[in-house]
Formats: structure tokens, sequence, C-alpha cells
């Protein structure tokens, strides 16, 4: 058994890899649908990831071949080493018939798992308090 | 925040020699003490005390047959850990259903 595991996930979208690509690197939208960020598409740019819950991610670009594959590090720093993130997510588009398969790799959590609770998992919190809240509200 | 208990499954397993006892149990079936200390590359009491570990985290259950104990893996003990998978890729998901809403958006 390797000592590091991904998670995939795999999209299919019904717009060209030129808007997808757009969306993926210019840092007004990047901001729009992930994380607000100081993000450029150069390779060995370091720039942060700043979640809604105050968690910030140290990135750095590691490949960038415009409308194909976009590649950085997603680091959480963390004194504690299990609770400390070093992975790196990967993008991948492939032209479709009906637009662009989105593949989205992130590699690099430790065997024990538990590597990961830095970042994402005191987001999934926030996320679901806040969606308590949502709820609550609509009553 | 995790139940107490998926803490415990996952430190179990984060010790490489551990996991192995416990792969080689899920593959093999129930095994004795002494076969899988012939394969573990560490001596018979490290052994226990590994199984023992395992025992704790609800990954094995032992059964005594005379001088004999046997061990045999409950893969179901695993469930948090496929849980917490789930909850990685619902972190995506949720991105991507975003990111379908502003490519919606985008030059509009």
């Amino acid at each position: 058994m390797s000592d590091r595991r991904s998670v995939v996930i795999e999209r299919e979208f019904a717009h060209p890899p030129e808007r997808l690509w757009r969306a993926l690197t210019q840092p007004h939208l990047i901001a729009e649908w992930l994380m607000a960020n100081d993000f450029v598409p150069a390779v060995g740019h370091q720039f942060k990831l700043r979640g809604d819950w105050g968690g910030v991610l140290d990135c750095e670009v590691l490949e960038v071949e415009p409308l194909r594959t976009l590649s950085y590090t997603w680091n959480f720093a963390h004194d504690d080493p299990a609770y400390a993130l070093e992975s790196v997510v990967t993008f991948t588009l492939t032209p479709t018939a009906a637009g662009t398969h989105l593949r989205m790799e992130q590699a690099g959590f430790g065997a024990s798992q538990k590597a990961a609770y830095g970042g994402a998992h005191a987001g999934w919190k926030k996320f679901l308090d806040q969606l308590d809240q949502v709820a609550g509200n609509n009553d | 925040m995790m139940p107490l208990g998926a803490d415990m499954l996952f430190k179990t397993l984060a010790d490489p020699t551990r996991r192995a006892l416990f792969e080689r149990l899920c593959r093999e079936g129930e095994q004795t003490v002494g076969a899988l200390t012939a394969r573990a590359g560490v001596s018979q009491p490290a052994v226990s005390k590994h199984l023992g570990v395992l025992r704790e985290a609800g990954l094995v259950v032992d059964r005594q047959a005379g001088r004999q104990t046997h061990y045999t893996a409950q893969p179901g003990a695993l469930a948090p850990l496929i849980d917490w998978t789930g909850q990685m890729a619902g972190f995506w998901e949720r991105k991507f259903d975003d990111l379908e809403d502003l490519l919606r958006r985008m030059d509009q």
C-alpha cells in the first residue's frame, strides 16, 4: 500500500477549455469559485489561498500547460505534524464534444489521513455551520 | 470534529508495521500470532503488541484455540476512514459546483 493517497474528482463542463482555463487561472475568477488568492500562472510563483474560515493555504505553482494542465502545491502549515498538510493539486483539462472534461487530483494525504484536518476539515465545519444557519433562517 | 473513534483508527493505521499486519489479515484471512510473526520482520512480542493496538481500535478480533491465538480482520471498522475520504471529495464537489456556476455567468 502506498503511503500517500489522493482524492480525485472529475466533471464534464459544457464550456470550451479556453473558458475553463480562465476560471482556473485568473485571480478574480478563482476567488469566485475557490478562495481569495494572489495567483499568477507562472511556474515557481508562490501564492496563498485564503479560506472563508480563516485558514490560509501555502501554494506554489508547479506546472502550467495552457488549456491542458495546471498544478500547484496545497500546503497547510501546522506545528503539530498530525495536522499539517502537504499536498499537490493537479487540474487536467481534456476537450470533449460537449465541452471540457476536468479532472482534479489532490495527492499527498498521509496514510493516517489525519493530515488533512488542517485546512479542509475546519472548512467543512464552517460550511456546515453556515448551512445550518441558512437552513434555520429559512423557516 | 471527527469522533474520537476515528482519531484512534487513523493513529492505529499510521504505523506501517501495524498497517501491514492488518492488510495481511484482510487479504489472507484468519492467522495465528506465530504465522504473522514469521513474515512481520519484527519480534513476536512486538507483533503481539501491535495486534493488541489493532484490537483496541476494533480493527481485529482474536479467538483463543488451545495455546494459539488466532486473529481476524474487521474491515467494517474502516468505515470512518472511508467517510473521511468522502468528505474530502465533498469539498471539491462543492467547489466544482461553484465553478460550474461561475462558468455559466462568465461573458454574460
